[in-house]
């Protein structure tokens, strides 16, 4: 008699329990699709960004490495080559005519050629690179700091953010583009590349020229970049959440963690 | 033990499904062969409401936690993760005859864990769908979901911990004192017989249990966020020790993996025990609070 009760008790909590996890997972599934919970779980983000960039020095350096800690192959993810008539003309002159212009809320718009830029002061750094996706490949870096670049232009006191456009496009011709706050443009490692490991940027890797932003994840590291234009807010351009992986995917804007 | 307040002891009626006399215990006594039942309040407040924080928490994170792997299902040690070396790897691979088999490699050795990891349900993935949140794959919602509910934890943590040391929950109830550790060896061997421990001994935690709470609590806890946050490029840059005392990022990674399941291993056992030392009593006591112990008679003790 109490065997049953115990073998009948056991049989309901088993499907009880059962299916209780059913309905739970099935419940999470119609949460992520609702336009309201994402919202509440975005958050976070805010609650995140506040709290990291509270507690992180604004110069304070992502650690660089030696040049043995090199990854022996660095992959190259999302677009891979811009793959339009424009970059292949811009390839076949090696990129002689490729510029990067820089205007916005600024004082002096102002547009350097790549011999421009490898004309001023540069920085080599070996750092990390961590993709979304979880891994990460070392590399070394040299570029123009980005802060030349703003201290040449002079930002307007109501820039907030920078925008980076890209030549590349994704199958369906939607192009690539990121944003960064105006803060992190100031950062000592916060350069345009030209070089990966000593040689010129190749395409997989965002030839001619890429940023490189090493407090923050792989897609916010803008390739194949043509314009920088300081803004106030950019919600108002294209999808409105800053970045292409941003309005396509929904990654958070914020990407230090 | 502050919080094993004793309520005076009383009666409880239809205990797993016994009948339990009226039995009133003020003095002499009593010659019934019946147990005798005392109610404890074992779990105060703050207590039980973490607690049952703690479990759509912890669920949510792991089951994010893995939808979040499946974007690259392999793991390595150092800073970097280089491709052909991973520790251990889940991958979906085609066999000469055409067919998907899910292969598992753990330090070099292969295993065949199609339909469950690798492949399952005729897709490709490391873990399958009913264990990811969400269950289809998408990398940017799971991060959703585990960087909201990882605060959730956090924030839940910080207040049991505070008051579990203020209350001094911690020190009475949690820190094993020498006479448990001392009696280590006898309860290893009670509970691989699955012997637990009764009437005046069901009142406090025995020393497996204490720690095994202790062991979450101040080692796999930390290390779970810790390990979380050194896989942040932007934490990495304000405590660069964290790369340091975890060898690296990818390490840190590897690092969070095994206390995920090491907190997967703890559910189990935890909930197993719950189920096997009185289910009800035991998930009434972190509802309620009260929990109801059962003493043998004085004198009976030594008879078994």
């Amino acid at each position: 008699m109490k065997h049953e009760r115990a073998m009948e008790r056991r049989q309901f909590l088993k499907g009880t329990l059962g299916a209780a996890s059913l309905v739970a997972l099935a419940g999470c599934d119609n949460l992520s699709q609702s336009s309201w919970f994402p919202s509440i779980l975005s958050k976070a983000e805010k609650l995140t960004e506040g709290v990291q960039r509270a507690i992180t020095p604004a110069n304070a350096l992502a650690r660089e490495y030696g040049d043995a800690d090199i990854s022996p192959v660095f992959p190259a993810n999302g677009n891979t080559d811009p793959g339009t008539e424009e970059y292949a003309e811009h390839l076949a002159q090696k990129f002689a005519q490729w510029t990067v212009m820089v205007g916005g809320l600024v004082q002096t718009p102002t547009s350097w050629t790549l011999a421009a830029l490898k004309e001023l002061p540069s920085r080599t750094q070996i750092t990390r690179h961590d993709c979304v996706e979880g891994w990460s490949a070392i590399g070394k870096w040299t570029g123009v700091p980005l802060a030349d670049l703003m201290h040449q232009v002079q930002p307007l006191p109501n820039a907030r953010y920078a925008v980076f456009y890209c030549a590349d496009v994704d199958e369906d011709g939607v192009p690539y583009y990121e944003s960064m706050a105006l803060a992190d443009c100031y950062h000592p490692q916060t350069i345009l590349a030209y070089e990966l490991n000593d040689a010129p940027l190749d395409i997989p890797h965002g030839a001619p020229i890429r940023l490189r932003f090493e407090r923050q994840l792989g897609y916010k590291q803008a390739k194949y970049v043509t314009m920088i234009e300081l803004v106030e807010t950019f919600s108002g351009i294209r999808g409105g959440k800053g970045g292409y992986w941003e309005d396509d995917q929904g990654y958070e804007w914020y990407a230090g963690i | 033990m502050a919080s094993l307040v004793h309520e005076g002891t009383g009666t409880d009626q239809g205990l797993e499904g016994e009948q339990v006399p009226e039995l009133v215990t003020m003095s002499k006594p009593l010659p019934l062969k019946e147990p005798l039942v005392e109610r404890v309040y074992r779990h105060r407040l703050p207590v039980r409401i973490s607690h049952w924080l703690n479990v759509p928490f912890l669920i949510i994170l792991i089951m994010s936690g893995l939808q979040i792997f499946n974007a690259h299902p392999a793991l390595y040690w150092g800073d970097r993760s280089d491709r052909d070396q991973p520790l251990v790897s889940i991958r979906p691979v085609q066999t000469e005859s055409g067919e998907m088999r899910g292969i598992t490699t753990i330090f070099g050795h292969k295993f065949d864990t199609t339909g469950v990891l690798g492949y399952s349900d005729g897709k490709r993935r490391a873990f399958p769908a009913w264990a990811t949140i969400p269950s289809a794959k998408v990398l940017a919602m799971g991060r959703q979901w585990h960087l909201f509910f990882a605060w959730a934890l956090v924030i839940n943590g910080l207040f049991f911990l505070t008051y579990a040391f203020i209350s001094r929950h911690v020190a009475r109830d949690l820190a094993p004192t020498g006479m448990d550790l001392r009696g280590i060896g006898k309860a290893i061997k009670d509970h691989l017989v699955l012997r637990h421990p009764k009437g005046e001994e069901a009142k406090r935690y025995n020393v497996l249990q204490k720690l095994a709470y202790v062991v979450i609590l101040f080692v796999v806890a930390p290390l779970i966020v810790l390990t979380g946050l050194a896989m942040s490029p932007t934490i990495d840059t304000a405590f660069p020790w964290l790369l340091t005392i975890f060898g690296g990022r990818q390490a840190a990674r590897t690092i969070h993996f095994i206390a995920c399941f090491t907190f997967v291993g703890f559910i189990v056992v935890h909930v197993v025990e719950v189920i096997l030392t009185g289910f009800f009593n035991n998930i009434r006591s972190m509802v309620t609070g009260w929990f109801t112990v059962k003493h043998e008679h004085e004198g009976a003790n030594h008879e078994a």
